[in-house]
């Protein structure tokens, strides 16, 4: 295949990806309006009997129900949820399907994701990563993201997030397409280096673990709102797991991302800086931020261990660390141009003195 | 001084007076307003707020907060010509942000004060609980809670054996079967078994916390005592440079640095190369930057050679060479008008954009009859545009270059004394020549090219192009004590997030019919699951019973 050839796959890949993200979407908004009319209780009690024949303790029928879907039976038990009727069957058994079917339409929309960025490294020449440009660091960045709610969705029983993470996973793709999209060239002489590989590789993935921890410290918040005032007992929130739980997994995945993000900010972005650079820590824009959002991670790991702090107020802070993030993965190109990360604009390669 | 001692503190147990209640602690000679503290109490009391986490925590987001404006306004010790481009575009503010220090954030007594803030109650933090540590490791398991039912995960169940055959299968469970490597309580204690496992998560926060000290040791060593500065070197063994202060065109040096420690080397760049791309998206741009250079290490030594890239210095002793830009040098002669050279030479032209259009000038103060100035750009490969009506560079290689120069006469204030940049022309005692019709007169030279002034100036030649390298020059004290500090941060990091304290007991006691076994853990970290951990307890101690039977 030629470069050119490649090109135009990686394009296409971009754009069918994003259809199938989109009717993965649909496929599970369908089972999320279909659960409406199926009580919490009823939706838990279909999950229940696998985990209970095994023997398990209850209180872990919501972690293992992979394969019973959307009933994480931790929401709010709705009072006298009696017999199920023959037409709440029928929904019970639409809600499955279309979990099923939304599930597998991610995955492929996942591996095509993944050809995409593939077939975008093939069609430079020479062949390279697919990290050269924001376009690519944006194209990427989706792609750990919803890669990672793939790989984790079991252990960390993630189902409830679908929704939110294909929003999120395509408008972003769109924001890639729409305004970062730059055409197939060598990478700038800066980024040649295996460093790039290993620095882009384990900031993307922090990325990646940061975007959905904050996804969950979101639902975290509206759903503490939620349940604070009238206790809700049906739609999309009642059926989120319960506090403690989102706030446990909002923890195990920042937990995850922190060390990876310290990696790559901290140890191979200064290794490689002094490399380039001359120095292993500039104040440039770029790495101001990412100083920034190793801070405010901090500070959460920090308040889930401090009395008062606990909570709500961790989950703010997740949030205020995931828009730093973005910011800085995205904003701060436009906001700043003496970054020597601003690739936005196709920056020099060298340095230019500008000596006084 | 009436400061309450432990001994008297709430001892006499009587009612001391109408405004105190019976249980006050307060002592009876204390008749102090509540609020009133003492010397040692305000400093006691000063300290512990430092020390506490939701000071700490405040601390990190305010250092957070400080660090945003640096990332906005343009910085001195970043980008000084940018920062100088700001000041003279915002005067009204720029008295202002000095004042502030805000050209300057990271080393402002305001961001400092932040930080030192924080080391300060990092200390008083990891210095109690090391100590802690120390004899928490020492210490047994606690000794297991009356009641294990309490505990939120906790579980039970009955068999007919003897209470001890079930304590000694736990016992044996726990200390190291399957790796599960917990440390037990000495003495079996009173029908029970405590255990304790994941110590060194506190080990790893602790190491965290000391790492974090140890890469502001690092950090603050390469500020004080190192220096970064840099030169433009003319390519060519006929250009040199010998590593010391006066050679350097712009010199960074930490506040403690001494010019002593400068390391004896010199270098000359034999060859310079690059490649330019020409087709592409990304046309225009270069690539595969090269400099081929020769080098002592000091004045005695042989000569090495090194090809010096992006991403590839050249490391001297402690030094280190980086190669961070490029650019032209037309070689120019100006000749007076009685037909002497007044000046001759490669002249640094700075490029001004990727395109590689760059400024200079020429200073020939030893002209007659006037001295002559020349200021203007010089564009590696020429072309018009109609619609701005000046030249513009297609592209940084030299295909097509051409020299656009205005010509200054009258004096060049350079017997002033004052310091003058050889990139700025002082035009403020020089009049610019123009043509009969009042328009600037403007020297377009090829190369090769000779123009005549006119009044009987003299001459221009444009007589070939040379190649410069800007090089970065540093010396980083203390970068590998940061790098080790960093490293044994995120090693204490991964200990402190991964590894799971948990505490588990397991009671057996005889009752009316069988044996009561109690089963019960506690996870201090927070984020485990120990439901799962007493399930699988309970589901050995069990399961192992059926085995045997």
């Amino acid at each position: 295949m030629t470069d050119a050839a490649w090109e135009t796959l990686s394009n296409q890949a971009v754009a069918a990806c994003g259809i199938v993200y989109f009717l993965a979407l649909l496929a599970h908004l369908v089972e999320w309006a279909s659960l409406r009319k199926v009580p919490v209780a009823m939706a838990a009690a279909a999950a229940a009997p696998a985990a209970a024949s095994a023997g398990a303790p209850a209180r872990r029928a919501g972690g293992d129900a992979a394969s019973g879907g959307v009933a994480v039976a931790t929401g709010p038990q709705q009072p006298g949820g009696g017999e199920p009727g023959a037409s709440d069957d029928a929904a019970a058994r639409r809600v499955a399907l279309f979990e099923r079917l939304g599930f597998l339409l991610t995955c492929l929309a996942v591996a095509i994701h993944l050809v995409a960025l593939v077939a975008r490294g093939m069609a430079a020449d020479p062949n390279r990563v697919p990290w050269g440009n924001m376009y690519e660091f944006t194209l990427t960045g989706t792609f750990v993201v919803a890669a990672l709610y793939v790989a984790l969705r079991r252990k960390l029983t993630l189902d409830w997030m679908a929704p939110v993470v294909l929003v999120f996973v395509l408008a972003v793709l769109m924001v890639a397409v729409t305004w970062l999209y730059a055409p197939v060239a060598p990478l700038t002489e800066a980024l040649s280096s295996y460093w790039l590989v290993i620095h882009v590789v384990s900031a993307i993935i922090a990325t990646g673990a940061f975007t959905l921890g904050g996804i969950t410290s979101a639902l975290y918040l509206v759903k503490a709102r939620s349940t604070a005032g009238s206790a809700r007992t049906t739609g999309y929130v009642a059926r989120l797991p319960k506090l403690e739980v989102l706030d446990r997994v909002s923890y195990r995945l920042h937990a995850f991302g922190f060390p990876v993000w310290t990696f790559a900010v901290l140890i191979t972005g200064p290794i490689w800086a002094h490399q380039a650079w001359s120095s292993y820590w500039n104040w440039d824009p770029k790495e101001v931020w990412a100083f920034i959002t190793w801070v405010v991670y901090a500070a959460y790991l920090h308040a889930r261990t401090t009395a008062g702090w606990k909570g709500r107020n961790a989950a703010i802070l997740a949030l205020v660390g995931v828009a730093t993030l973005w910011f800085n993965f995205i904003g701060i190109n436009y906001f700043s141009t003496t970054s020597q990360h601003s690739y936005a604009g196709g920056a020099p390669a060298l340095v230019t003195a500008q000596t006084r | 001084m009436s400061t309450p001692t432990d001994t008297t503190r709430g001892t006499t147990g009587e009612p001391a007076g109408p405004t105190r209640g019976a249980f006050s602690t307060r002592p009876d000679d204390d008749d102090r307003r509540p609020g009133e503290l003492t010397l040692r109490e305000l400093i006691r009391w000063t300290w512990r707020q430092l020390t506490s986490m939701r000071t700490a925590l405040i601390l990190l987001l305010l250092l957070a907060l400080a660090a945003i404006p640096g990332s906005v306004i343009p910085q001195e010790g970043v980008d000084s010509l940018k920062t100088n481009n700001w000041k003279s575009a915002h005067p009204s503010l720029t008295p202002v942000y000095e004042k502030l220090r805000l050209f300057s954030v990271y080393d402002s007594p305001w961001f400092s004060a932040i930080y030192l803030l924080l080391v300060v109650s990092l200390v008083g933090c990891i210095l109690p609980r090391t100590f802690h540590y120390w004899r928490g490791l020492r210490a047994q398991p606690p000794v297991a809670p009356r009641n294990l039912a309490r505990l939120p995960d906790h579980a039970s169940y009955r068999t007919d054996e003897e209470p001890d055959a079930v304590l000694g299968r736990a016992r044996e469970l726990l200390r190291g079967r399957a790796g599960r490597r917990y440390r037990l309580a000495a003495e079996p204690g009173d029908g029970a078994v405590s255990a304790e496992r994941g110590y060194l998560r506190e080990a790893g926060n602790l190491l965290f916390h000391l790492s974090v000290l140890v890469v502001l040791v690092g950090f603050a060593l390469g500020g004080l005592f190192g220096y970064k500065g840099g030169v433009i070197l003319l390519v060519g063994d006929r250009y040199g440079f010998a590593n010391d202060l006066t050679q350097y065109d712009d010199f960074n040096p930490g506040s403690l640095f001494n010019a002593e420690n400068m390391e004896p080397f010199s270098f000359h760049i034999d060859k310079f190369s690059v490649d330019w791309l020409t087709t592409g998206p990304r046309a225009g741009m270069a690539r595969g930057f090269q400099s081929q250079i020769s080098y002592r290490t000091d004045p005695g030594a042989p000569v090495q050679h090194y090809d010096l890239r992006v991403n590839h210095p050249l490391t001297i002793g402690s030094t280190e060479v980086f190669l961070i830009g490029h650019g032209y040098a037309p070689v120019i002669t100006v000749r007076d008008g009685d037909g002497n050279v007044a000046y001759h030479g490669p002249t640094i032209f700075l490029p001004t954009d990727q395109s590689f259009r760059s400024f200079g000038v020429v200073k020939a103060p030893d002209a007659e009859p006037t001295q002559i100035g020349l200021e203007g750009e010089f564009y590696p490969t020429v072309a018009f545009s109609k619609q701005t009506g000046s030249y513009y560079s297609l592209i940084g290689k030299p295909l097509d270059p051409l020299l656009s120069l205005l010509v200054y006469t009258g004096d060049l204030n350079m017997d002033s004394g004052a310091p003058q940049s050889i990139y700025d022309l002082d035009k403020s005692r020089t009049t610019m020549l123009t043509k009969s019709d009042g328009a600037p007169f403007r020297l377009d030279l090829q190369q090769g090219q000779t123009t005549r002034l006119p009044n009987h100036l003299g001459s221009v030649t444009f007589n070939g192009l040379q190649e410069w390298n800007k090089v970065q020059i540093s010396q980083t004290p203390g970068k590998w004590i940061a790098l080790v500090g960093v490293v044994l941060a995120l090693v204490g990091l991964l200990g402190s997030l991964f590894i799971r304290p948990r505490r588990v007991w397991v009671r057996a006691r005889r009752d009316g019919d069988g044996t009561l076994v109690e089963v019960a853990a506690l996870d201090r970290s927070g984020g485990g699951d120990t439901g799962v951990v007493v399930d699988e307890l309970v589901g050995r101690l069990r399961g192992q019973r059926e085995d045997q039977s």
